[in-house]
Parts: structure tokens; C-alpha cells; sequence
């Protein structure tokens, strides 16, 4: 029998990667400078981990995608405008910080309640889904603790593939160091899966589905609890970039013998 | 400063790597009291290893259940073994294994976890961890009240350490296995003769979307592409990376370079391997990209384009030509 799939995404937004990025510090540490106007973008792995959950869903008829997303209020709504236009999914928005700077151990309780809360959801069954890291913190961490505060032992991270078979049980791909993949057997759910880039090509806008999800969206947005996140006993010393520009030489009108001569030599330096 | 608890684990043969090494040296830079905690089938011919490193205790979980990397039982050795040390400031190198389960130990103990530390140094006689943000466009130095405190040292930051090997007391903690569902089945490599991916490679080579374009005389020349590639990594031993939108034509099904995959990104949404040097060719260096090379020092690359990325002060060389005929007299010249 083909059980069908309760699927949590939890996913939030980062700043379009093309912007230039600067850092500032005010009096409840650093932000990003007019990070409010900041064209955002859902946070590519978890953009990924949401494609990779709908696919799965859309093959075993009574399965389920939620996305939980913690971030302020304004800015998720501006990116739930494309993102709902891509795969069907129910939100769960929690209004509060998605900076970089803020901690994933309160990030991870805030996105815990929010599932807890979640009226519908079979957690015996849940695989919760998201990126192994974010764009903006990178820490690799939240998911392991929403995990641990819904009780479930079961953890993958840097997921590139997932087989679910009928009888539930599930095959996992997970990123290793060199290049390779560790090739795990889950007998059920449920599980945690931090993924990579996963298999699946963005899903192009589908007007259809941005209409049935923005039923739910924008009553989840207004319905949205507040979810500071106060950093406490995180103090930063200090944010900075890095050292900006190389004096680059620009080698015009040689000979290509002599270009791949100087190459050759420059790889052989010690 | 702070008792330190060194968290590693060991290889097959029971002996620790070269980035649980380094986390050792990290350790001792910043003095204080160290314990050792090691997890694996086999843990004596780690303890033996380090026996010179001056640790206090040595505590170890040990047997086949804790073989395998896998989230339940590496979690549940790595708790035991901070609580049986109690140390303030637990450090660990970020491997795949520990990346995986030691967050969620932080959580365990009602402590507090930070990942990719690129640095670590005392600051008024307590760490201070430094790392990045936003996919390495800002660099930022950090302290935490809470404790435990587990930091996860990136590879490549930190001097090994190296001593002789001795013969070292190991306390077994115990613990019992926790139940899993989760069976660890194997490793999937590619093929020896397509292994591209070499971490310790000195020099990273890059190849962009313009190897697989139309060149000027109208064809695409994808089959050359390969074979001047794959030549030069052979004969260079380097490692190979690719910019998105090569890997995603890869991944779509044009296969015009069949040995290139995700895992092969570098960037923003791909990975920031550490290499002395990089050759960028036929990828034009924009931003989202070249944050993937915040840790290659040296960086010269090959653009018809000379206002590609790289030439806006991203690298170091940019040479304006056809990669091909570059790429094809290096090879020459390489003997490949
Ligand atoms: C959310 C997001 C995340 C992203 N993440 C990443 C990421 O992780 N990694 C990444 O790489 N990109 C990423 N990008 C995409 C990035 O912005 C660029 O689109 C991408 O890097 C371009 O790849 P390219 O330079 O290979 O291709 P192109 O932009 O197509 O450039 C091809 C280059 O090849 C040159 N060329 C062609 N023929 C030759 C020849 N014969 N000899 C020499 N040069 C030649 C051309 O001059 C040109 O500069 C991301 C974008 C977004 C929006």
C-alpha cells in the first residue's frame, strides 16, 4: 500500500544572492544594512527540500506539504507571492528575524511550537524536511534541534536523494566528504532530512497552484504569532568583510603558447 | 581558561584524521585543562596516537554499534561522553559524522552550538570563535555565556598536531546503544577513473557554462571539452568544480559534460572547498559563484570576456582567450 507522506518543510528567506551585502551594528548587535529592502528569496536548500517534498507528494494521493517559515512578516509575503506559484503547500509563518546573526537554538524552538501546533499532522509519520544549511547562517544546526525537541532520532543531513518505498521505509543519500554519498535504510518515519541540491530542476510558475495556495497563505501571513529571537548570551565581537578586491592583471594579446606556459610554471611553484 | 573536551571520532583502522588533529592543535592552542572524548568500532589506536598530546583523561564509547556514522548512536556516544567529562568548551572537527549529530547533542545538554569556526583564540580568558556569514561575505568573532559551548572547527584552519605515538589509558564510558531504525548500507563513489573531487588537491580547476556553449565557429564542442578536462586533472591530480550553470545543464539531461555533478558546484548554493590554488576557465566569476573561493589564495582564470567577474578584481590573472586553446597547449606541455 502506498501510505501517504506528512512532509514539514521548514524554510525561510535570504537576501537575493546577486545583492552586495554589508554588515552594521546597532544596539541588539549586527543586521544587514537596509536589510528591509533587500530583495529576498527563499533560501535555496530549503527551496530545494520544498521541490524535493512536493515531488514526493504528488505521488501518493492523501500526502501533505506544509512550510514553515520564520521570518518577518512583509518580506514573507513577498516571496510567498513566487513561491506559492511553484508547488502546492500549506504555511505556516512565524513573524520574526531571518537574519544570519540570529541564534539557530531559538530559532529551533520557535519552529518546534509552530509544529507542535500544527492541528492535522500525524507526527508518528512526519518526515521533516528542510535545508542542511541556510544562505544566511549557515550553521547546519536548526534542524537537528527542531528534531530533537519533537523527539525524533532519526536524522539525515545533506540529503541528495530519497526512494520511499511502499511499506514506508525510505532509502537516504547524505553528502560525505571526497565527493561521495553514504547510502542509509530507514525502516519508517519519522525521520529529519537536511538537503543538499537534491535531483529536481526548479518547478516553473504554475498560476493554478499559486491560486489554491494563496488560500491558505494569506490567512497564515495575517495569522502569523510574533517569534523573537533575543540572542541571549550570544555576544559578537565584531562583523566584518572580508578584504574586498585583488589587483588583478589582465593578460591580453599573448600568445596562447606563452599563456599556457606561464599557467604551467604558476601550477608547478611551490 | 575553561576545561576543553576534544570530541572525535575515529577512521576504520581506529586511528583519528588529519581534521580531528587539527581540532586537537586548536585545543591546546588555547590551554587550559584537555580530555579527550573518542567514539568508534575501535578507539585504543586513536588513544595510542595522541598519547603524547598531554590530555588529562581519555574517555571512549566503543563497538560495533558506534562503527557507522549515523545520527542515534553517534549522538547518544557524544552526549554520554560530555557528561561524563563535563568540560565547558567542546570542540570537534566538522566532519560529515559530527556535522550530523553533535547540533542536536548540543541541544541535549542545554547547551549551545557553533559550526565552520574558521578560527578560535582567547579573548579576556575566554574563546572567541570566528566564522562567517552568508556563505562567506562576512567574516564575524563570537562569544557565548552558555555552556556547554560545542564549537565544529572547519578542515584546513588550524596547524595539525604530530607527536609520537605511546600507549594511552582509555576510560570506557558506557552506553547503550539507542534503538534505530536507520541501517547504514554503504558508500556510493564514483568510479575511481571519475573521481574529480579531491579535497587535498593543491589546485582546484574550474570549468563554467561556456565549455558546453557555442565558440566561434558556431558548434558546440562538448566531446573536446571533456577530453582536455579530464586530461588535465588526470595528469595534475587537482580537483574539479564547476559554476551552476554547468552542473544544472549537467543535471538536465544535456549531458555535455557527463562526469560533472552537483557535488562538483562551487559557490553560493555549492560548496567552499580549501585549495592553494584555482583555475577558473570558460566561467564568468559572478558573485554568487566566487563566494565559493573565499578559501582559494592563489586564483588565476581563462575568459574571452575581459570584463568577466574575474577581472573586477577576483582574481588574481585573467587571461583574455579561448580557453580551448589555452587548456589544449597546457595539456601539451603537461605531457597529458
Ligand atoms: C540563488 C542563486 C544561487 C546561485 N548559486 C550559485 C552557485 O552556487 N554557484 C555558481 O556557480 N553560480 C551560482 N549562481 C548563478 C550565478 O549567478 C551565475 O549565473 C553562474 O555562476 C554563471 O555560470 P557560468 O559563469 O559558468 O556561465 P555564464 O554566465 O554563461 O558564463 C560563461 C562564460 O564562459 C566564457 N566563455 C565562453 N566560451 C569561452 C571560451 N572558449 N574560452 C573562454 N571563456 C569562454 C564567457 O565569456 C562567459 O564569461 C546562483 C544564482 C542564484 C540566483
Amino acid at each position: 500500500m502506498n501510505t501517504p507522506l506528512q512532509i514539514v518543510v521548514c524554510g525561510s528567506i535570504v537576501p537575493d544572492p546577486l545583492q552586495t551585502l554589508e554588515p552594521v551594528t546597532g544596539p541588539n548587535g549586527p543586521s544587514l544594512k537596509n536589510e528591509m529592502l533587500l530583495p529576498a528569496v527563499l533560501d535555496p536548500w530549503a527551496g530545494h527540500a520544498l521541490f524535493e517534498a512536493a515531488h514526493l507528494a504528488g505521488k501518493r494521493s492523501g500526502s501533505k506539504v506544509w512550510l514553515v517559515s520564520l521570518g518577518p512578516k512583509a518580506k514573507l509575503q513577498q516571496v510567498m507571492m513566487t513561491v506559492a506559484q511553484k508547488v502546492p503547500f500549506e504555511l505556516v509563518a512565524l513573524d520574526g528575524p531571518a537574519s544570519g546573526f540570529s541564534d539557530s537554538f531559538e530559532t529551533a524552538a520557535a519552529l518546534a511550537a509552530a509544529i507542535e501546533a500544527i492541528a492535522s499532522l500525524d507526527r508518528a509519520k512526519l518526515l521533516l524536511f528542510g535545508g542542511w544549511e541556510s544562505a544566511s547562517r549557515g550553521t547546519g544546526s536548526t534542524l537537528q534541534m527542531v528534531g530533537e525537541r519533537l523527539g525524533i532520532g532519526e536524522q539525515f543531513q545533506g540529503v541528495d536523494e530519497i526512494t520511499v518505498r511502499d511499506d514506508g521505509s525510505f532509502t537516504v543519500l547524505e553528502r560525505i566528504e571526497g565527493g561521495r554519498h553514504q547510502v542509509s535504510v530507514c525502516a519508517a518515519p519519522p525521520a529529519v532530512l537536511g538537503w543538499a541540491t537534491g535531483n529536481l530542476p526548479e518547478p516553473k510558475n504554475n498560476p493554478q497552484v499559486g491560486m489554491a495556495n494563496m488560500r491558505t497563505v494569506m490567512p497564515a501571513l495575517q495569522r502569523a504569532k510574533a517569534a523573537p529571537i533575543s540572542n541571549t548570551g550570544l555576544r559578537f565581537e565584531s562583523v566584518s568583510l572580508p578584504k574586498q578586491q585583488r589587483e588583478t592583471r589582465i593578460v591580453k594579446n599573448m600568445p596562447v603558447e606563452e599563456m599556457a606556459r606561464e599557467i604551467v610554471a604558476w601550477i608547478g611553484e611551490e | 581558561m575553561e576545561p576543553i573536551l576534544l570530541l572525535a571520532h575515529t577512521e576504520a583502522d581506529g586511528t583519528l584524521a588529519k581534521p580531528a588533529l587539527e581540532a586537537l592543535g586548536a585545543a591546546l592552542s588555547l590551554g587550559g585543562e584537555l580530555n579527550v572524548g573518542l567514539v568508534g568500532a575501535e578507539v585504543q589506536p586513536a588513544a595510542n596516537q595522541i598519547s603524547g598530546a598531554g590530555a588529562k583523561r581519555i574517555l571512549g564509547v566503543a563497538g560495533e554499534a558506534f562503527s557507522q556514522p549515523r545520527y542515534a548512536t553517534d549522538a547518544a556516544a557524544a552526549e554520554a561522553i560530555c557528561r561524563a567529562a563535563g568540560a565547558g568548551i567542546v570542540l570537534a572537527p566538522s566532519t560529515s559524522r559530527w556535522s550530523r549529530a553533535l547540533p542536536g547533542v548540543a541541544y541535549r545538554l542545554g547547551g549551545r552550538v557553533d559550526t565552520h569556526s574558521t578560527g578560535l583564540e582567547l579573548r579576556n580568558g575566554a574563546p572567541a570563535v570566528t566564522r562567517w556569514f552568508y556563505r562567506q561575505r562576512m567574516e564575524a568573532v563570537l562569544s557565548r555565556e552558555q555552556r556547554p559551548w560545542v564549537v565544529l572547527l572547519d578542515p584546513g584552519c588550524f596547524a595539525a598536531w604530530s607527536g609520537p605515538a605511546g600507549t594511552a589509558t582509555v576510560e570506557n564510558v558506557p552506553v547503550e546503544a539507542p534503538p534505530t531504525r536507520t541501517t547504514v548500507t554503504g558508500v556510493q563513489a564514483p568510479k575511481a577513473d571519475e573521481q574529480t573531487i579531491r579535497p587535498d588537491a593543491k589546485l582546484l580547476f574550474v570549468a563554467g557554462a561556456g565549455w558546453t556553449k557555442k565558440q566561434a565557429d558556431g558548434a558546440i564542442h562538448g566531446r573536446e571539452a571533456e577530453t582536455l578536462i579530464l586530461g588535465f586533472l588526470r595528469t595534475t591530480k587537482s580537483s574539479l568544480g564547476g559554476s551552476k550553470s554547468l552542473v544544472d545543464a549537467s543535471g538536465e539531461g544535456e549531458a555535455v559534460l557527463g562526469f560533472m555533478t552537483h557535488l562538483n558546484q562551487i559557490g553560493q548554493t555549492g560548496s567552499t572547498p580549501r585549495h592553494r590554488k584555482g583555475l577558473s576557465t570558460c566561467c564568468h566569476g559572478e558573485e554568487p559563484h566566487v563566494v565559493g573561493w573565499r578559501f582559494v589564495n592563489e586564483r588565476r582564470a581563462i575568459n574571452l570576456d575581459p570584463n568577466c567577474g574575474w577581472a573586477r578584481g577576483k582574481a588574481d590573472v585573467v587571461y583574455v582567450a579561448d580557453a580551448f586553446e589555452v587548456m589544449r597547449h597546457v595539456n601539451q606541455l603537461l605531457g597529458a
